[in-house]
């Protein structure tokens, strides 16, 4: 395989909430249009990382991050990093399908209308393209007016990352994204994350270690705040260097 | 018949608990229904006894602006126009909401997403306490300071709509308040974090997506607090001047429904016409507070999140 290109690389990352270190010294590299899953059990830090890349933890009180994180080479920590700026490039994905309160259509143009886009057929373009991409084109385009909350479950969440993909990002983050599915919802969104590895890099959190081996080119596993073994998805699941690695994958614990 | 059967087909203790506790829950609520319903009836009934024992023309009721029911005017009709009161009650509430609004939200806004530690800690308690001052010192201020600082500036005596409506609007302003602000904290977190996740800003996130979500609950605040102010006697009454004239103006002496009900009801003779007249009011009162009832119950609705 070609070496590819690092679009978001992370040094000796650590961070605390109050007294509990969560992270302690993370070092991860994303490559570019690929989809790396992050796993291990609850509580191991996964999450808490993801949310670092798109500065979402800046949300809670009393935290606090050391170390390094560039995104396309730049700090996204720096004093000064226009966070709003960071978001629009590093969109995310929830684990709770949230749909705004509002129609199927201005949700999936809320981004674009943060940036004042005003022109009807830059949005309608819009909504059809992100609607397609996210697979869910052919249910709702008879409906796009009407409440978003509507939907199922596993509509809603193809929705929200319609409204992730309408604003361009380069990078995805979904944290569990298939969670709180159903099997046929899952694999809807799983068949469609492959689709979008080509124009996206995908960075994705699963509790779900066949949803890992099935979509994800590389692999990282997190352990009590630290990760245990990054590499290719094969390598980590047919022939893991870590004994911890192998105990998780196996079912022994986790 | 055996003891054990015996035994089962009694009543046990436990369902005679149940049945006591659930007569003696139906007999507290039946009582306040009693009670609504008498309130109701008997307005009710001196109110119509207006229409249907002094013959008042219904619609001459609302639309003449002469308020003095103990003399007859050419045509030997009782002189009972209402309509500067209604005009009164109305003009001090919508103004005051319309002034109070953009506080309320402000303020609440403030409270739940900019400072919402000084807003637990500090500002919800003042709002509370707010809310618990008696009416009649709202009223004494309003006398003390605001009527003399309207004659200050505008001339005249400075009692009028103006004083009362800037009166409740300081009344109302805490009942708006935290309202709006329970509508704001019931907005879900998630809503939040969806904005900001899609790049949006703070006030991005407030503007579009918190407020549209809260739009409901900060309706039903601000009909409450239009409520309250539709039905406030004491500090209006202290404030607005007592003159059962159309007001022209905002700073001239006029008149609520309340405040001439407050002044007037005891100094008639019930029964008379002077009576019935002012429960005529009180009826038109109580109809506009079901109306506002209704109308929060209305906005609740449509605002069900499906």
């Amino acid at each position: 395989m070609a070496k590819k290109e690092l679009v978001i690389t992370s040094r000796d990352v650590h961070l605390s909430y109050g007294d509990f270190e969560a992270l302690k010294g993370i070092s991860l590299n994303f490559k570019k249009n690929q989809i790396t899953a992050l796993i291990g059990p609850s509580g191991c830090g996964k999450s808490t990382y993801l949310r670092l890349l798109n500065r979402m933890n800046d949300l809670i009180p009393n935290v606090h991050i050391s170390g390094e994180i560039k995104v396309d080479g730049q700090d996204i920590y720096a004093s000064g990093e226009d966070v709003v700026a960071l978001r629009k490039k590093v969109g995310m994905v929830f684990q709770q399908p949230n749909p705004f309160p509002f129609s199927i259509y201005e949700n999936v143009i809320y981004g674009l209308r943060l940036a004042g886009v005003k022109d009807r057929a830059t949005l309608d373009q819009a909504v059809e393209t992100s609607l397609k991409q996210a697979a869910i084109w052919d249910e709702v385009k008879d409906k796009l007016h009407e409440s978003a909350l509507s939907l199922s479950g596993g509509q809603q969440q193809r929705v929200c990352i319609a409204r992730v993909l309408a604003v361009q990002p380069e990078v995805i983050l979904l944290d569990e994204p298939t969670s709180a599915l159903d099997p046929i919802s899952s694999t809807q969104i799983e068949n469609m994350l492959l689709e979008l590895r080509d124009r996206y890099t995908i960075i994705i959190v699963t509790h779900n270690m066949q949803q890992a081996s099935r979509i994800s080119d590389e692999t990282a596993f997190f352990l009590a705040g630290k990760v245990i073994e990054m590499d290719d998805t094969k390598k980590i699941f047919l022939n893991p260097k870590e004994k911890e690695t192998e105990d998780y994958i196996s079912g022994r614990f986790g | 018949m055996d003891p054990i059967q015996q035994a089962m087909l009694k009543k046990s203790h436990a369902a005679k608990l149940e049945r006591r506790g659930k007569l003696i829950s139906l007999f507290c609520i039946s009582l306040i229904v009693v009670v609504v319903l008498a309130i109701f009836f008997f307005v009710a009934s001196r109110g119509l006894a207006t229409f249907f024992t002094n013959k008042v023309n219904l619609w001459r009721f609302l639309s003449q602006t002469t308020w003095s029911p103990a003399v007859k005017d050419a045509s030997g009709q009782p002189q009972v126009g209402a309509l500067p009161m209604i005009v009164g009650s109305f003009g001090v509430t919508l103004l005051s909401a319309v002034i109070a609004t953009p506080f309320a939200v402000g303020a609440a806004i403030f409270m739940t997403e900019i400072a919402p530690n000084l807003g637990k800690k500090v500002l919800q308690p003042v709002i509370e306490l707010l809310v618990g001052i008696p009416s009649v010192v709202y009223g004494f201020i309003g006398l003390s300071v605001v009527v003399p600082f309207i004659r200050n500036i505008f001339g005249g005596t400075g009692f009028g709509i103006l004083a009362g409506t800037f009166v409740l609007f300081v009344m109302i302003l805490p009942t708006v308040t935290s309202m709006t602000v329970d509508a704001l904290k019931a907005v879900p977190r998630h809503y939040r974090e969806a904005s900001l996740a899609l790049g949006g800003t703070r006030w991005q996130t407030i503007s579009r997506v918190v407020l549209r979500a809260a739009m409901p609950g900060i309706l039903t605040g601000i009909v409450f607090g239009m409520a309250r102010a539709f039905g406030e006697a004491l500090a209006v009454q202290m404030v607005i001047g007592n003159a059962a004239l159309l007001p022209t103006n905002l700073i001239s002496p006029a008149s609520t429904l309340t405040s001439v009900l407050t002044s007037g009801i005891g100094n008639t003779v019930m029964g008379s016409l002077e009576n019935n007249a002012l429960w005529s009011l009180a009826l038109l009162l109580l109809l506009m507070s079901l109306a506002f009832n209704l109308l929060i119950r209305w906005i609740a609705k449509k605002g069900e999140i499906k």
